[in-house]
């Protein structure tokens, strides 16, 4: 029987896989970008479960927000991302450090 | 009589101001005659003043002229009290500086510093006055620190010479380390009394004497004793007494004329006063009368010895000024105020006299002041020699001359003291000032044998121009000349023996020696004649022949006494080295501690520690916490992610 | 409103309106233009009516009380109880003299030495001179904070613009020093505004407070004053400031700004905190020895002018904290009187002679553009007026009788006898110190062969010169002859102090 553990389990290690990559990667913002979806699908996996779990829909109204920020973020980070590559060339994360204090 | 006081003081300030900041305009006439005028107007009133209290039958005056400062009910005053003792000392002043004055018209006739010269002998005069003349501590003070601001200026009067300038910095400094111990005293007399007025403070003196002060903590001194040993210590640094001597002989820097009536006659003897003022509160200490009998028989007899072996005209009188300081101030010390009086007023004319005649020779001699390179002046320079005779032979205490009768009988005074409980002061003070006369004898006519007599040493081009100095110059000397000789006969009866000084003086019953030795009084013919009966006469005799003997008879001799007594002569030559000890080990001392303050203290510890250093750490912290600051985004999502694993971590913890 | 019910507020407003005008006119640039003289006549116009004005003051001073006088009190700020407070007793009319005085003396000297933006260096000068004033007479915590912080800016700018070479150290130390402190002050007042509802400072000082809270407060009024002061050790930035400031600006740094910590300490410290005042104050008369003794012996050793009289600056103003606090160690019936009145009276007076011997330094610095003691020598031969000034300043430095210098040291001296031998006796040594390093720079600059070259092409004072430094000199001979008129004025507004003081709050 699959029970809530299984969900919050897979949603933990879907988070943890998200986190390493934005950690370890060190070359291509893009996958920065997908490595935050991934985080965000993680914590919508979380919801559901515990909406089911608990019987309570607002769990599930609360990943179409989180969907729809995620998108809209998205949208908005490629959109930095092409300016970015714009001005410098490259979207290369171990260059863009220009916050280095 | 208060018009009178104040214009005595005030004709003498009033004609330096003049000289001083319109010498240019009054020119160097209008300056020696307006000073001049002002100190013989100073002169001709304090006489008058003199007369009154003494012969008139004048009481003494105790005078207000107006409240300085009044606060915490502590009445700060200038004024003036004017008794005999003070009316002596005016006189002996102000004659003392119009023969000054005028000489100085020949002796300064050159110097492009005449205005000034004359407007700083003029203030001084003012400020004596007002030392002598006042009725309070606070005016004392100031007259006190007035003397020694116009000693500075005149002793680096020359203030290119590079040694006169050193001289007049270290003679105001050791005068400053003795008002240090002064102005202590007088507000351990604040303390005591609550009152800087004499008379309140003299009437209260046996309850201060009752009273202990604890300097040490646990130990409580008699506040009498505390009060007049560290007002003794200012008059230690103005008159000049061991170990704070050691300004007076290099303020024979200065020109002559102020040598001798500052450096001799007036300012060095403020001390004497002082305490001779003091003596209602010195004849309730006799552990200070001891300390004071001490230090002055030390001078008396030690700074005598350096007068050997010294070469410079001037500083041998400089060095016999020490030695006869310390006879007065042995006699303070054996509670015979009236003769230190007494010796300080013939001291004044005669050592005056001495020092004028040593400017003359200095002139004639084209400001050469060397012994060693005069001889046989004798013929040049009649008036010169003779009056320098006569002021040699009062130094010395000659039968008839007035240093005779105040040093024979301050010797007896001392002799007589026999009441101080401790055998081994009164010795060294006994033996000090007798063995003293002896050595007086020998460094005075040392000098004058090798000035006046002997082989012409000087050189041919000195030697054709020598002659007599001009009448400004010779005629003070005369003027001093007189009272050198005949003042001890007609004063010692009624100074000494005759209630002269009244209130003025306290002396408590068996300090009395005056008293006592005023039993076996007979006149002044008795002692004179009486004198080749006393060692007093033989040991100044003995010290005249060997001078003669060493210096006249044998020169070759005193090389060979130097060749065998060599560590004694290092010793006297390099004058106990107290030098040393003064110049280097404290001014030096100070400057390295000083230098080591800033240095460290200030620039390392405060500076570098703890300002600069608050400022670096602050900078070092945020050096290591920029580390942090790597620009990556990853990074910082990291650190978010950690953060929020140990806030998560925190709130489970808690439950 | 007449001047009379206002004389306070005209002579606060009137030099800041002075100023004002000045700045927003300016000058071409150009000193010796018509305009730039215009601008300096104005200044000068300014700070002599200021002048006369506070000779109203002495005039209508009544010595006889120790309540203020000349009150103005008008509401500021209402909601947290602010008012526009301002009025005097014995302690600040000399102050509040000293400062319109020294200031007109200052202009003058700065007149045509000063050749980059003339017109707003009158100007910071004019400011300085009415945010002073607003100290030496607010009465309103708050109001008194606002002076007080304020007048940093122009000290900063007289300092960071026409200072030497060094100056942006020195100015950023002098702020962040005095700054510090201050704000700690700022805290005392907002917790005693909590205990008593208003920012009045007479009320400040009629609150009960316990010993800690007191404490407490007077080491964050410490904070403030010592600095200001300044007290050892945290005196170093002063001479940095003095070396870096341009005449004027030292000269009323050492003669009025120093005075603000000392007048701190009696206005606040004591009557505020009675029992934290006597809880501190054996360490207050150690940190005042030091200052004598150690700083003494520094000064001994400087090879600056400038800094040789900022250091004895220092230990001149030891002489000041320590009249102020013998008042719990003296055990007689007097004496606590007379040792602040003789650090008040020392106040002035040092204002006076510091302020003159930064003159003279700037003479010499006109003209030589050295203030290193080795570049000078002989000076005496060439500047002969000159020299006797300085003699004269100097003896005055070294506490001479007859000089006002001696005036204060003598009375502190006497009170502190009262307390302690020892006390006394270290005291004491600023006689032998004082002289010593006063009289030794005089020795190595006035006197000796004329040194150099440089040393022989010196003219000597020009009459503006002499004028400011004759004022001077009379007024240090007065006050050295006859202290009496400033020892009455304060004598009714101390005896007061001390017994309010005295009594506690305990």
């Amino acid at each position: 029987m699959i029970g809530l553990q299984h969900y919050l389990t897979l949603s933990a290690m879907l988070f943890v896989l998200a986190v390493v990559g934005i950690v370890i990667n060190r070359r291509n913002l893009i996958l920065l970008l997908m490595c935050i979806e991934l985080m965000l699908l993680a914590v919508n996996f979380n919801f559901i479960a515990f909406s089911r779990h608990l019987g309570d829909d607002t769990g599930q109204v609360f990943v179409f927000f989180v969907l729809t920020v995620a998108a809209a973020e998205a949208a908005i980070g490629l959109a930095i991302l092409v300016v970015l590559f714009r001005n410098r060339k490259s979207i290369n994360v171990q260059e863009l450090n220009t916050m280095k204090g | 009589m208060l018009h009178y006081y104040l214009i005595i003081v005030l004709a003498p300030l009033l004609a330096a101001v003049l000289a001083g900041l319109f010498g240019r305009q009054i020119g160097r006439v209008g300056a020696h005659t307006v000073t001049i005028l002002g100190v013989g107007i100073a002169f001709v009133l304090s006489a008058l003043v003199l007369y009154q209290l003494y012969w008139a039958g004048a009481s003494p005056e105790n005078l207000s002229v107006y409240t300085w400062a009044v606060t915490d009910g502590l009445r700060m005053e200038v004024g003036f009290l004017v008794d005999r003792l003070t009316a002596l000392m005016m006189v002996v002043v102000t004659f003392v500086s119009l023969m000054v004055h005028v000489y100085t018209i020949g002796y300064m006739h050159d110097d492009p510093g005449y205005q000034r010269f004359f407007s700083f002998i003029s203030l001084f005069t003012f400020a004596m006055l007002m030392l002598v003349m006042s009725n309070n501590f606070l005016q004392l003070f100031f007259g006190w620190e007035a003397v020694g601001l116009v000693s500075y200026l005149l002793i680096g009067f020359w203030f290119r010479k590079e040694s006169a300038i050193f001289a007049n910095l270290k003679a105001f400094l050791v005068n400053r380390v003795g008002d240090f111990g002064f102005i202590l005293g007088i507000s351990g007399v604040v303390l005591l009394t609550n009152s800087l007025d004499y008379a309140e403070v003299f009437g209260q003196a046996g309850t201060m004497a009752q009273q202990t002060i604890e300097v040490i903590p646990g130990t409580p001194w008699n506040a009498m004793t505390v009060v007049c040993i560290l007002l003794f210590i200012g008059a230690m640094g103005k008159s000049a007494q061991a170990p704070l001597h050691v300004w007076l002989p290099d303020s024979m820097e200065g020109p002559t004329p102020i040598s001798a009536l500052i450096h001799a006659a007036t300012m060095v003897t403020a001390g004497i006063f002082m305490v001779a003022r003091m003596s209602p509160l010195y004849e309730y200490t006799e552990t200070a009368l001891a300390v004071v009998m001490t230090i002055g028989a030390i001078t008396a007899f030690f700074m005598g010895l350096l007068g050997l072996v010294q070469n410079d005209i001037k500083r041998v009188v400089a060095y016999s000024t020490l030695s006869q300081l310390g006879y007065m101030t042995v006699a303070l010390g054996a509670s015979a105020y009236g003769a230190a009086i007494f010796h300080l007023m013939t001291h004044a004319f005669f050592k005056a006299l001495l020092f004028l005649a040593a400017g003359s020779v200095i002139i004639a001699m084209h400001h050469e002041q060397d012994i060693r390179k005069m001889g046989g002046i004798r013929q040049y320079m009649p008036i010169t020699y003779w009056t320098s005779l006569i002021g040699s032979l009062a130094l010395i205490g000659f039968p008839g001359f007035s240093g005779f009768f105040s040093k024979d009988l301050l010797i007896e005074a001392v002799r007589e003291s026999h009441w101080q409980g401790q055998g081994a002061v009164y010795w060294v003070a006994y033996l000090s000032v007798l063995l003293g006369v002896f050595v007086t004898a020998l460094y005075s006519f040392r000098m004058f044998f090798l000035v006046f007599h002997g082989k012409e040493r000087m050189d041919e081009e000195t030697r054709s121009h020598l002659h007599e100095t001009p009448w400004v110059v010779t005629l003070p000397l005369i003027m001093l000349a007189i009272p050198s000789v005949i003042i001890g006969w007609i004063t010692v009866q009624p100074v000494l023996f005759g209630d002269f000084f009244g209130d003025a003086i306290v002396v408590t019953g068996k300090h009395d020696v005056l008293a006592s030795m005023g039993a076996h009084w007979h006149g002044s013919l008795a002692l004179v004649t009486h004198a080749v009966m006393t060692p007093v006469f033989w040991l100044a005799a003995a010290g005249v022949f060997t001078a003669w003997f060493l210096y006249l008879k044998r020169p070759d001799l005193p090389e060979t006494i130097h060749g065998k007594f060599k560590g004694l002569y290092v010793l006297l030559d390099r004058k106990y080295y107290f030098d040393d000890l003064w110049i280097k080990g404290f001014a030096g001392g100070g400057r390295r501690l000083g230098q080591a303050l800033w240095r460290f203290g200030d620039e390392i510890v405060i500076d570098g520690f703890i300002v600069n250093g608050t400022a670096n750490s602050i900078g070092r912290l945020a050096a290591i916490l920029r580390q942090l600051q790597s620009g990556y985004l990853y990074t910082y999502a990291f650190a978010m992610i950690i953060g929020l694993t140990m806030l998560l971590g925190w709130l489970i913890w808690l439950q | 409103m007449t001047l009379a019910t206002h004389l306070l507020s005209a002579l606060i407003w009137l030099p800041i309106a002075g100023s004002l005008v000045l700045f927003l006119i300016g000058d071409d640039g150009d000193a010796a233009s018509a305009r730039a003289a215009a601008m300096r006549w104005t200044a000068l116009a300014v700070t002599i009516v200021t002048f006369i004005l506070s000779l109203g003051l002495v005039a209508g001073f009544d010595a006889g009380t120790a309540a203020m006088q000349f009150v103005e009190r008008s509401p500021w700020i209402e909601t947290v109880g602010v008012d526009y407070y301002l009025g005097v007793d014995g302690l600040s009319v000399p102050l509040i003299v000293l400062t319109t005085l020294i200031t007109p003396l200052v202009v003058v000297a700065g007149w045509d030495s000063i050749k980059l933006r003339p017109t707003q260096y009158f100007s910071a000068f004019l400011m300085l001179e009415g945010l002073m004033i607003g100290v030496f007479s607010a009465l309103d915590g708050i109001l008194f904070y606002v002076f007080w912080e304020f007048m940093l800016v122009p000290m900063f700018l007289i300092i960071g613009v026409w200072g030497g070479a060094r100056r942006i150290y020195a100015t950023i130390k002098f702020f962040l020093y005095t700054f510090l402190g201050s704000v700690l002050m700022l805290v005392a007042f907002i917790y005693l505004y909590g205990l008593v509802g208003s920012f009045d400072l007479l009320e400040f000082a009629k609150a009960p407070l316990a010993l800690g809270a007191q404490q407490v407060i007077f080491l964050a009024f410490l904070a403030a004053f010592a600095v200001k002061v300044p007290m050892w050790p945290v005196h170093t930035w002063l001479p940095d400031a003095h070396v870096e400031a341009p005449t004027g600006g030292s000269v009323i740094l050492a003669a009025i700004m120093l005075k603000m910590g000392g007048y701190g300490f009696v206005r606040l410290s004591l009557p505020i905190v009675p029992d934290g005042s006597a809880y501190f104050s054996t360490m207050m008369i150690v940190l005042s020895l030091i200052a004598v003794v150690y700083i003494g012996l520094v000064a001994l050793v400087q090879k600056d002018m400038k800094k040789l009289i900022a250091y004895s600056s220092i230990g001149h103003m030891g002489f000041v904290t320590l009249g102020f606090f013998l008042l719990w160690h003296i055990s007689g019936e007097s004496g606590a009187v007379l040792g602040i009145s003789g650090a008040m009276v020392q106040m002035i007076s040092h204002g006076l002679i510091s302020g003159a011997m930064f003159l003279c330094v700037g003479v010499l610095y006109d003209r030589m553009h050295s203030r290193q003691i080795p570049d000078y020598g002989g000076v005496a031969n060439t500047m002969p007026v000159f020299a006797a000034f300085m003699v004269l300043f100097a003896m005055a430095n070294a506490g001479l009788p007859g000089t006002s210098g001696f005036v204060g040291e003598f009375m502190v001296i006497i009170a502190s006898f009262k307390a302690s031998f020892w006390i006394a006796f270290f005291a004491a040594t600023t006689l032998v110190l004082g002289a010593a390093y006063t009289l030794w720079m005089v020795k190595r600059v006035i006197y000796g062969e004329v040194g150099n070259e440089r040393v022989a092409a010196l003219e000597d004072l020009r009459r503006r010169e002499f004028f400011v430094l004759g004022i001077f000199a009379l007024l240090v001979l007065a006050l050295g002859v006859w202290p009496a008129p400033l020892v009455d004025m304060m004598n009714a507004t101390i005896e007061q102090l001390v017994q309010q003081v005295a009594l506690g709050k305990l």
